[in-house]
């Protein structure tokens, strides 16, 4: 029935255009005409359907938001002394049950009188709450409808006060980039600091041992817990740098071969082929590096008498290098083509080869825009997960061994945040303490990059 | 005096005659690092889709094995269907098939060359026609997927490997009487997950991408435009329209994987929405996407000349009007090739929903919004992690499906930018 309520309003709200044009163009005909109106009647219609619509909408988005809650906590209140005073993770099973119950499913443990009551509780709360919410919306629409209907006049500004509505909601709109970045650095921090409370700050940034394991018992053994991420940071570095070592040399290459040398037809054929690769989507990649290149290596590394580790930085690293090669080449692409063909012409002038321009004129022209489109690449490199998830590993070793397993800051959050978990503990919290490291240095990284790139556009424009 | 000249131009151009040939050579080494460069990518990607289609096109078929099925009356009754002992009636089959295997070893290695789901089938058929009780019927059902893998030739013949000497001869003789053979594989793309890999379809991931995109377009889209058009067409160029620019620019470069951190600080643990749901993935998806939307969408307004604008207000249209009656249509096309590209991209995405919890395994088809579900990537993710060899095959399979998807997203996007693209 809820989600049949945007269905209801789309209709409501067209039922209300419709009936604002039909009485703007009665009050046309009154009034001698449709060049009598101040706003012709679709502006009239719409306002109608603005103004049936748009506070509801809000209503049912608030609704949405806060029901569970509010509900929630009415059942709590609800509840026997003895349940209430329960610690809240306990709480929380209670209270799972209780939803369980009402939804149907099997239930964990026995269920008691108080459940039951408590369930009939919730039920009839939220029928409650539905109620009231078609009520609610039902009253306004027909109330919004009315009020816009009355006022219909000749001289009405509907056009000008539509517009406004509209210039207002896109404004809001476009805060929704604000809200996201003010989400993610409050909802990150917020945990972090909770994590920091815990662990001092300067045992995650400088320890070198990480074993997020910590013991759900105090009896058990052998899990006390370290955060120390210097591991993780060397494993991400060692992970990124494989990949910037394969992509850099061949995404440049590439674009400045394509850019320089390429016939055109071969141009048009080649870089949306290049593209694909950055359309692949990074699991895929990952299934790829887990699965076929990881065995071939490991073989080859027997061959050779080495000793790969089927989970090695070296696997990861070269295939996010790959993923990586197209965003480098048409990055550099970008800027190689804004060099004035001026500075290449000097150069050919002066007696130099095509290569000699591109090494001593092009390329060193093209510099800060190339270096940017690189930090740009590391940004992605480090933040890149599923690859990592799926061909790194999962123990935390400092070591300079390309060959052998490494873990990185993403493949850490994702396995401390996946599966089952309670949402106090350090290990939890940990995950947001990497995240928002990860999320200061790729934002660091990218503000200079952007800065870079853009300074350097300016530069030739 | 000009004699000297001379001879000094006479040794420059000495001096640049012999190092003309090294330099050359440098030239041409310098284009075949280019080519090479060119090469190695291409060839990485022909060996990543070579990869993924030999491995994965056989999983569209599947091994089906024959048995004549006795729907026998003694255990099946209409009105008892549910506690009636379907695997008895398999296992039945099996033994009429091969009267001479005794013990209890042997013929639970018999019955293990039945698929898991064959039963489920049987009782399907009877409760669509229960006139069938009684009667003999030859069937084709499926087989288990260790067998399927021994046909498709992944597991070799080897009485010491997966399958010992009984269990080889029995397939042998089923090969000699025309009991085995690879079907179509209806299950992958009719069923939910399953532990079984020959049960495993992708219907249930592919309808919770679906639902979940479905929210990331209707969210992202009318907010992409709304934004784009803001910025683009109302806002003054002051410090807060650099600030949105700002960030906006660096919100499409944070990591995938800190919006998941987002939807799980705030829509979940804030807001309290439900885990594992197709609403909160597309929510944290609508973020993720949002900025390459509007990124692309102000390209297509800057794109619009200026002419255009000045026509429409200098024959009186209000600044509104001009937008959304005149500068938006022509824009359109470019937004929309954005936003395919934003979606194309979202449909891709795994780490966000792992954050989320679409990551359970989830058996039933997901048919709401609220529902616990999976997607098509994180799908592939968890088959990927599976043991059992033919996870690997259906993963490959499930992969060139989400490929295939990607490729049409990103044709049309192509095709709507030559069709509708414009040069003013």
């Amino acid at each position: 029935m809820t989600s049949l309520l945007p269905i209801i309003l789309v209709i409501l709200t067209v039922i209300g255009f419709w009936l604002g044009r039909q009485r703007s163009r009665k009050v046309a005909i009154v009034a001698g005409g449709l060049d009598r109106l101040h706003s012709r009647p679709v502006y009239h219609g719409a306002l109608t359907a603005l103004w049936c619509s748009l506070p509801v909408a809000f209503i049912y988005g608030i609704w949405l938001i806060f029901e569970g809650q509010i509900v929630t906590s009415l059942v709590v209140a609800g509840l026997p002394e003895h349940l209430q005073s329960l610690p809240a993770d306990q709480l929380g099973l209670v209270i799972n049950d209780i939803r369980n119950l009402v939804v149907g499913n099997i239930v964990s443990q026995n269920i008691d009188a108080t459940i039951i009551a408590a369930a009939d509780h919730y039920s009839s709360l939220i029928s409650i709450s539905h109620a009231l919410l078609a009520v609610a919306m039902l009253g306004l629409v027909i109330i919004g409808i009315l009020l816009v209907l009355s006022r219909i006049k000749a001289s009405m500004r509907a056009r000008n006060q539509v517009e406004k509505i509209i210039n207002i909601l896109f404004l809001i709109c476009s805060t929704v980039a604000i809200f996201t970045t003010v989400g993610i650095v409050l909802s990150i921090l917020f945990e972090a600091l909770r994590f920091f409370q815990k662990i001092p700050l300067a045992d995650f940034l400088f320890g070198l041992k990480w074993s997020p394991q910590t013991a759900i018992r105090a009896d058990q053994v052998g899990s006390s817990g370290a955060f120390g991420a210097i591991p993780v940071f060397t494993g991400t570095l060692m992970i990124a740098l494989i990949a910037m070592l394969v992509s850099v040399p061949l995404g440049l290459m590439s674009a400045i071969y394509l850019s320089e040398y390429a016939h055109r037809k071969a141009r048009t054929i080649i870089k949306p082929l290049l593209e694909i690769l950055a359309g692949i989507p990074t699991v895929v990649y990952g299934f790829f590096a887990a699965l076929t290149v990881a065995p071939r290596v490991r073989d080859l590394g027997a061959l050779l008498g080495l000793d790969v580790s089927s989970e090695s930085a070296l696997v990861a690293g070269v295939v996010m290098g790959v993923m990586i090669i197209p965003f480098i080449s048409s990055l550099s692409d970008d800027v190689i083509n804004a060099v004035p063909q001026a500075l290449r012409d000097g150069s050919y002038g002066l007696g130099a080869t095509q290569s000699e321009t591109i090494c001593r004129v092009v390329i060193p022209a093209a510099l800060p825009g190339i270096v940017g489109g690189v930090l740009l690449a590391v940004s992605r490199a480090i933040g890149e997960t599923m690859i990592v998830v799926m061909a790194a590993g999962l123990s935390a070793n400092l070591t300079a061994n390309p060959m052998q397993a490494v873990t990185t800051v993403t493949v850490q959050i994702v396995t401390l945040l996946v599966g089952d978990q309670e949402f106090d503990s350090a290990k939890t919290l940990a995950a947001f303490a990497l995240g928002l490291l990860l999320f200061i240095v790729t934002l660091i990284l990218n503000i200079i990059a952007l800065q870079v790139v853009k300074k350097y556009r300016e530069q030739y424009e | 005096m000009s004699k000297r000249i001379l001879e000094d131009s006479q040794t420059a151009t000495e001096i640049v005659r012999a190092g003309l040939k090294r330099r050359y050579r440098a030239e041409k080494r310098f284009r075949i690092f280019g080519i090479a460069a060119i090469v190695i990518s291409l060839l990485f990607l022909v060996i990543l889709f070579a990869d993924i289609l030999g491995k994965g096109l056989p999983a569209f078929r599947q091994t089906h094995i024959r048995l004549s099925v006795f729907f026998d009356p003694d255990e099946l009754s209409p009105g008892t269907l549910d506690s009636a002992d379907f695997h008895g009636i398999v296992k039945k089959s099996c033994r009429t098939l091969f009267p001479e295997v005794a013990g209890r070893r042997r013929k639970k290695a018999l019955y293990k060359l039945v698929s898991a789901g064959a039963p489920y089938e049987i009782r399907k058929m009877v409760v669509r026609n229960p006139s069938l009780i009684g009667t003999v019927k030859e069937l084709w059902l499926p087989a288990d997927d260790e067998l399927d893998m021994l046909m498709k030739g992944a597991i070799s013949r080897d009485p010491d490997g997966r399958f010992n000497v009984d269990q080889l001869a029995w397939i042998e003789r089923l090969e000699d009487e025309g009991r085995l053979r690879k079907q179509f594989n209806f299950t992958f793309f009719t069923a939910g997950d399953s532990r079984d890999p020959e049960l495993a379809g992708i219907l249930g991931a592919l309808s919770g991408t679906i639902l979940t995109l479905l929210i990331t377009l209707l969210l992202s889209f009318p907010i992409g435009v709304a934004t784009a058009v803001y910025l683009e067409e109302f806002a003054k160029e002051n410090r807060w329209s650099d600030f949105l620019e700002v960030n906006i620019n660096n919100l499409a470069a944070v990591p995938s994987i800190i919006f998941g951190l987002l939807g799980l600080g705030v829509f979940i643990n804030l807001f309290g929405l439900p885990r594992s749901a197709p609403l909160v993935g597309g929510l944290v998806l609508t973020l993720m996407t949002l900025p390459t939307i509007i990124i692309a969408g102000r390209a297509a307004l800057k794109a619009v000349p200026p002419s255009i604008r000045e026509a429409a207000l200098g024959i009186g249209a209000s600044p509104m009007q001009t937008v959304i009656h005149h500068v938006l249509p022509l824009a359109m096309p470019g937004m929309l090739t954005g936003t395919i590209i934003g979606m194309a991209r979202a449909l891709g995405e795994t780490a966000p929903l792992l954050m989320i919890g679409m990551v359970a395994f989830i058996v039933d088809i997901p048919r709401s919004f609220s529902a616990p579900s999976t997607a098509l990537p994180v799908q592939i993710y968890l088959w990927a992690d599976s043991p059992e060899r033919a996870f690997t095959e259906k993963t490959s399979a499930a992969i060139i499906v989400l490929l295939i998807f990607l490729i049409c997203m990103n044709a049309s996007a192509v095709y709507l930018r030559k069709k509708f693209e414009r040069r003013w």
